[in-house]
């Protein structure tokens, strides 16, 4: 079934899409990861151009964390106060992400950019998750082996501008986790990803908050950042594709469900070793597509 | 499945005759035709006649017809890579300042033997014509080879076309072709050309517009996008946490 994007002005197969957007929501059901990171680059590969799949894909995590989002407030599980010094730092960051996209497309650079930026990305998530996964099927027989003390004093405690989080019980300056929202905000703003991977090893490791509230909180500000880049790349870039990030918001939520079930009933370690082979792989796959010769070495773009 | 495809009739309106005996009847109502284009694209008809001021000589050469169809004009920046580093980058750009965002031509027998190149330019007939005013750049010597790659990028996109005989004549008078217009056309006033052609010269020709219109959800989107950015974004959020809180909760309810 062809449907036509009218932002990305290409005709694409509505359900290979339905099957990305449930396939990357599988994922994400499995391990609890946002997917964003896989997301974009399968856009990319379908023919999607860079700059919508990239905007669109925004839109699209700003949808999937809203559901998110109330399982955690239901929970308790959200740090507001700590959620809004994230989100301020992630505002900017996310209006600076903006430009970079806007400077970048303009010199005919944004697509080699953002796959460059995917393929470290890719790659070192991908290595970190191998190396992780191997760790774990050989130390299965410890149970204990996987729980890591949580440190409660790090460098960040010694910043000024301290600041109390009652709901992470942490008395911690809010100069780090601006700036980690800050990063995080130019990257929803030029990869179309949530940032999660970054977020929540530096929350947890970094600033020392308990993990119980880390995902609560950052999907509280994945939720308000995607929005507020959504809203800025449709006034400054004019690429994002709501019908695009509707079928993937679609198949995303439909393949969350399965992915929750499917990854009680598997063994994780597995699981997560397989997940790495296919970030890597989809990393192989753009590092190929950098270095192989194009078949048109031409390109064109509107003026 | 193709939709949406509109016969564009040419009211049969005297055009005043040539010197030539031969016209090409291309006349048209006052009013523009519409032509409206669902995302499958769509397909235009055309057809037309041979005017005849007297009896059809049988000793004369053949008689041969153009028919173009022509897009909006856009610029375009054409930006070729290069291999930097172990990887390949857009190095060079230059701006085509005229290139016609849509371009067909149909014609009864091969083109290239048709007409003249003087006749071709006159009546700025083909691809080399139509996509036109390449930038000059100081150190990029070979501009004109990113002019041909607007032409080729186009023609695989299905949005340049060259299609010797796909024109098709009955009785010697009555013409007809057909165009097929991609999902991803700009929206304008097209214009349909009519070259009547006899010893590789245009004998007679016309014109008529035609002005082309998305219609549907898609260019609703479009058009919302483009005038009212703001508005877009803000619906585009709204639309991305309805769906996604609507389709959680239709699980949850599922579950139960």
């Amino acid at each position: 079934m062809q449907i036509y994007l009218p932002i990305a002005e290409v005709s694409v197969d509505g359900l290979l899409l339905f099957g990305i957007g449930s396939m990357v929501g599988l994922l994400s059901g499995m391990f609890g990861v946002g997917g964003g990171f896989i997301l974009t680059p399968l856009l990319f590969f379908i023919g999607i151009p860079p700059a919508v799949a990239v905007a669109s894909a925004a839109n699209q995590i700003a949808g999937s964390s809203f559901s998110a989002f109330l399982a955690h407030m239901r929970k308790k599980t959200v740090d507001f106060r700590m959620g809004v010094v994230l989100l301020a730092g992630g505002f900017i960051g996310s209006a600076v992400g903006v430009q970079i996209f806007t400077i970048l497309r303009r010199n005919g650079q944004f697509e080699l950019t953002v796959s460059l930026l995917y393929v470290v990305m890719l790659g070192t998530i991908g290595a970190l998750m191998l190396i992780e996964g191997m760790r774990a099927l050989r130390r299965r027989n410890d149970p204990n082996a996987l729980l890591v003390p949580r440190k409660r004093h790090t460098w960040a405690h010694g910043l000024p501008l301290k600041v109390r989080f009652r709901t992470s019980q942490l008395y911690v300056s809010a100069i780090p986790p601006f700036v980690i929202g800050a990063l995080v905000g130019v990257l929803a703003a030029v990869m179309g990803v949530g940032g999660g991977f970054i977020m929540v090893p530096a929350m947890i490791y970094l600033i020392g908050m308990p993990t119980k509230v880390v995902i609560g909180t950052s999907v509280f500000q994945f939720l308000f950042v995607t929005a507020f880049t959504t809203i800025l790349h449709s006034v400054q870039s004019q690429t994002v594709d709501a019908l695009l990030a509707l079928i993937l918001l679609i198949g995303g939520v439909i393949g969350a469900q399965i992915g929750v079930v499917v990854g009680n009933r598997l063994r994780a370690e597995q699981l997560r070793i397989l997940l790495a082979l296919l970030v890597l792989g989809v990393c192989l796959k753009l590092f190929a597509d950098l270095v192989i010769k194009p078949a048109e070495l031409y390109s064109l773009a509107a003026s | 499945m193709n939709a949406g495809w509109l016969a564009v009739l040419l009211a049969l309106l005297a055009v005043t005759p040539l010197a030539a005996q031969e016209t090409v009847v291309t006349g048209i109502s006052k009013d523009n035709i519409a032509l409206t284009a669902d995302f499958n694209g769509s397909e235009i008809f055309i057809f037309g006649a041979i005017r005849r001021e007297g009896p059809a000589q049988p000793d004369a050469a053949p008689l041969d017809i153009i028919i173009t169809i022509k897009g909006p004009t856009r610029g375009v920046t054409v930006r070729r890579k290069d291999r930097r580093f172990g990887v390949w980058v857009n190095t060079d750009a230059v701006r085509v300042r005229e290139a016609p965002t849509f371009y067909s031509i149909a014609t009864t027998s091969p083109l290239d033997s048709l007409l003249t190149e003087t006749e071709l330019l006159r009546y700025q007939i083909g691809m080399n014509q139509a996509v036109r005013r390449v930038g000059g750049h100081p150190t990029i010597t070979d501009t004109s080879s990113f002019g041909e790659a607007v032409v080729r990028i186009r023609e695989k996109e299905g949005l340049y076309s060259v299609r010797d005989g796909a024109v098709s004549v009955a009785e010697d008078t009555l013409f007809q072709a057909r165009f097929e217009l991609p999902a991803n056309l700009t929206e304008g006033i097209y214009t349909a050309e009519f070259f009547l052609v006899r010893n590789h010269e245009v004998i007679s020709s016309g014109a008529t517009d035609i002005v082309v219109e998305k219609t549907g959800l898609e260019r609703w989107m479009f058009n919302l996008s483009r005038n009212e950015p703001l508005t877009y974004g803000i619906l585009s959020v709204l639309l991305a946490l309805a769906a996604g809180w609507l389709a959680a909760a239709t699980f949850r309810l599922l579950k139960r």
